[in-house]
C-alpha cells in the first residue's frame, strides 16, 4: 500500500527545528540521511517545506482568487515536509514513520494514499 | 443474552421476524455464543475483508434459521453455517466481477467451499488471534477496540454493544462502521504480530477486556451499579484469549482476576440496589465455582514465572476469597502486593489502593500519611475522596471525615455509589 507520512513540528521552537546554519541542524540533516538510506526502498518521494511564513493559502470564490498571507489554520505543530512511502500495511508503514528523526519531537501524521485504478 | 423480542435488529444475530421455533433459534444463539470468533476468523482469513466477513456470517446465521426449521438442526452447525457463509460470499464476489481481483479470489474460495470445513485447530487458532489483534490494534482508538472485540470476538449485536455501553445505537453503529473502514482502508493488518512486539499488543487486547470487565463492573454514568453482560463477555473474551495464549502468564492472570472479582457480584450490592463494601459482603455468597476456577488459573500463571500486574491483583483478590471472614484478610500480605504492584506501573489509582491497604495493615492513621501524597494527581477522583473519608471516620475526625465524604459526592454520577456516599455522610 502506499501512504503520505506527514512531517509535522513547532517549527518555532529552536530545538526542534533549529537554524539551517546551526551544528544542530546538521545533527537532524544527517538523521535525515540515515532514515533515506535505510528505507531507500520504500520511499518513493517526499519533500521538505520552507517554513509556513512562506506560505500563501488560496481560495477562489465567486470566481475571484483570494490570497492570504500564511497557512489556514493556526495550530502549535505546523507540516513541514512529506514522504510518499510504500508499506505492506499500516505495521510496516507505523514502523517506517518512527525512524523519521521528526517522530522524537513533532508528529508524524500517516494517511494512506487513495489507489483510483 | 439474545432476546427474542419482534423489534430485534436486523442487522443482528436474531433476524425480526424468524419464523424459526424456539429450539432452532436456540441452536442458532449457541453457534453465536460458543463459535462466532472461530467463523468471524476464518471468514475474514478467507476474504481478508472483516466487513464482507461481517455481512456473509450475519446472513448465513438467517439461513440456518430458515433451513434448520425444515431440514433439523445438522451434527456440526458451526462448520454448516461456515460453509453457507463461503457460499454467499462467493456470490457476493461473483456479482461484484468488475474488479478482477474479486474474481480470483471467488475462484479461489469456491475451492475451499468444496471442502467439507474439518477445521485445523492450530490453523484456526492463528485465525482467531489475528482477528483479535486487528480488533485491539493500537492504532484504532480505545472506543473502537472495545466495540470491535465485542462485535467481531464475542458475536453481540450492535444494539446489544449500544445498550451495555449507554450509547445510541446509531452512534455505535457509526463507530463500528468507522473503525472497519479505518482496518480496510488504512491497511491494518490480520496478522499475529512478531515476538519482539507480541507482549506489548498483547498488552493492548488485556487492557481492552479489562475496560470491556470494567465497564460492566462500575458504570460511572448508570443508575445500576453493574452490567452483569458486560462482565460476562469479558469473562468469555477472557476465556478465549486465554485458550488462544495458554502459555502468556497475564493473559491467564486477567482471566483469573475477572473470574475472583465476578466471584463477588451478588454481594456487591444490596435488594435495593445500595453498595455493599467488601468487609461487610456476605462471603458464604460468593460464587466458590469462580473463585476455585480463578485460583487455578492463577497457579498456572505463576508456574509459567512471568510475573505481571494483572496476576499481582488476581493474587489480591485470592486473599480476599480466602479470607473466610473480613477479619481474618491479610491485609499484611495484601499491603506487600500493591507494594509490588506500585512496581509494575505507579498509576495513582494503585497508589489509592495501596493506601487503602496500607491503613487495613498498620492502621488508618499510616494509610492517611500514604494518601495525602496522592492529593495532587487524584483530586477530581470521587474514589480519593471516599477513601480519605472512610479513614478520617475511623479515626473519629468527623469534620475532615464530612469534608471528605462532599467532596467525593460533588465528584460522583453514579446513582448507587451517591446513595452510599449520603448514607455513610449523614451517619457521621
Amino acid at each position: 500500500m502506499k501512504y503520505a507520512a506527514l512531517i509535522y513540528s513547532d517549527e518555532h521552537d529552536e530545538a526542534v527545528n533549529p537554524d539551517p546554519t546551526s551544528e544542530a541542524f546538521g545533527a537532524i540533516m544527517a538523521g535525515y540521511i540515515k532514515f533515506g538510506e535505510d528505507n531507500a526502498n520504500s520511499i518513493e518521494g517526499g519533500e521538505a517545506l520552507e517554513p509556513t511564513a512562506t506560505a500563501t493559502s488560496v481560495q477562489v470564490r465567486d470566481g475571484e482568487t483570494i490570497t492570504t498571507d500564511g497557512p489556514f489554520a493556526e495550530t502549535k505543530e505546523h507540516l513541514g515536509g512529506f514522504y510518499i512511502i510504500e508499506a505492506a500495511d499500516l505495521d510496516a508503514a507505523v514502523a517506517i514513520a518512527a525512524q523519521i528523526p521528526h517522530s522524537q519531537t513533532g508528529t508524524i501524521e500517516i494517511r494512506p494514499v487513495i489507489n483510483f485504478d | 443474552m439474545y432476546p427474542d423480542d419482534a423489534s430485534a435488529e436486523p442487522t443482528g444475530p436474531y433476524p425480526a421476524d424468524a419464523p424459526a421455533t424456539s429450539h432452532v433459534a436456540q441452536a442458532v444463539a449457541d453457534v453465536v455464543h460458543r463459535e462466532w470468533s472461530r467463523l468471524m476468523a476464518t471468514l475474514v482469513s478467507d476474504l481478508g475483508d472483516l466487513d464482507l466477513a461481517e455481512d456473509v456470517a450475519q446472513e448465513a446465521l438467517e439461513v440456518a434459521l430458515q433451513r434448520w426449521n425444515d431440514d433439523g438442526i445438522p451434527d456440526r452447525p458451526g462448520a454448516w453455517i461456515t460453509t453457507v457463509a463461503r457460499r454467499r460470499a462467493i456470490d457476493r464476489l461473483r456479482r461484484d466481477e468488475n474488479r478482477r481481483k474479486k474474481a480470483e479470489l471467488a475462484a479461489r474460495l469456491e475451492e475451499r467451499a468444496g471442502e467439507v470445513a474439518e477445521p485445523d485447530e492450530t490453523v484456526l487458532r492463528d485465525e482467531q488471534l489475528r482477528l483479535v489483534f486487528a480488533c485491539c490494534h493500537p492504532t484504532l482508538r480505545v472506543e473502537a477496540q472495545m466495540a470491535l472485540t465485542l462485535r467481531c470476538i464475542a458475536g453481540l449485536t450492535t444494539r446489544e454493544i449500544a445498550s451495555a455501553f449507554l450509547v445510541p445505537e446509531a452512534t455505535m453503529a457509526q463507530r463500528l462502521v468507522r473503525a472497519k473502514k479505518k482496518i480496510s482502508t488504512a491497511g491494518i493488518p490480520f496478522v499475529i504480530p512478531p515476538d519482539l512486539e507480541l507482549l506489548n499488543r498483547l498488552r493492548v487486547v488485556h487492557h481492552v477486556l479489562y475496560l470491556i470487565f470494567n465497564e460492566g463492573y462500575a458504570r460511572a454514568e448508570g443508575d445500576q451499579l453493574m452490567s452483569h453482560d458486560l462482565c460476562d463477555e469479558a469473562i468469555r473474551l477472557g476465556r478465549i484469549t486465554a485458550e488462544l495464549m495458554a502459555d502468556d502468564a497475564e493473559t491467564l492472570g486477567l482471566l483469573a482476576l475477572m473470574l475472583l472479582l465476578h466471584a463477588r457480584r451478588d454481594t456487591r450490592t444490596d435488594e435495593h440496589g445500595d453498595i455493599v463494601l467488601l468487609n461487610e459482603q456476605d462471603r458464604s455468597r460468593w460464587d466458590q465455582a469462580l473463585i476455585a476456577e480463578g485460583e487455578a488459573l492463577l497457579e498456572q500463571a505463576v508456574r509459567l514465572a512471568q510475573p505481571g500486574p494483572y496476576q499481582i491483583q488476581a493474587a489480591i483478590n485470592a486473599l480476599h476469597a480466602e479470607a473466610e471472614t473480613a477479619a481474618d484478610t491479610d491485609w499484611v500480605q495484601i499491603e506487600h502486593l500493591y507494594g509490588t504492584l506500585v512496581m509494575h506501573g505507579r498509576t495513582p489509582v494503585v497508589g489509592l489502593n495501596h493506601g487503602v491497604a496500607i491503613a487495613m495493615a498498620y492502621g488508618p492513621e499510616k494509610g492517611l500519611t500514604h494518601l495525602d501524597r496522592l492529593t495532587e494527581p487524584l483530586d477530581d477522583y470521587g474514589y480519593y475522596h471516599a477513601a480519605r473519608a472512610d479513614l478520617h471516620r475511623r479515626l473519629g475526625d468527623d469534620e475532615a471525615a464530612g469534608a471528605a465524604y462532599r467532596r467525593a459526592i460533588e465528584l460522583t454520577a453514579n446513582a448507587a455509589e451517591l446513595r452510599f456516599l449520603r448514607r455513610r455522610l449523614d451517619e457521621l
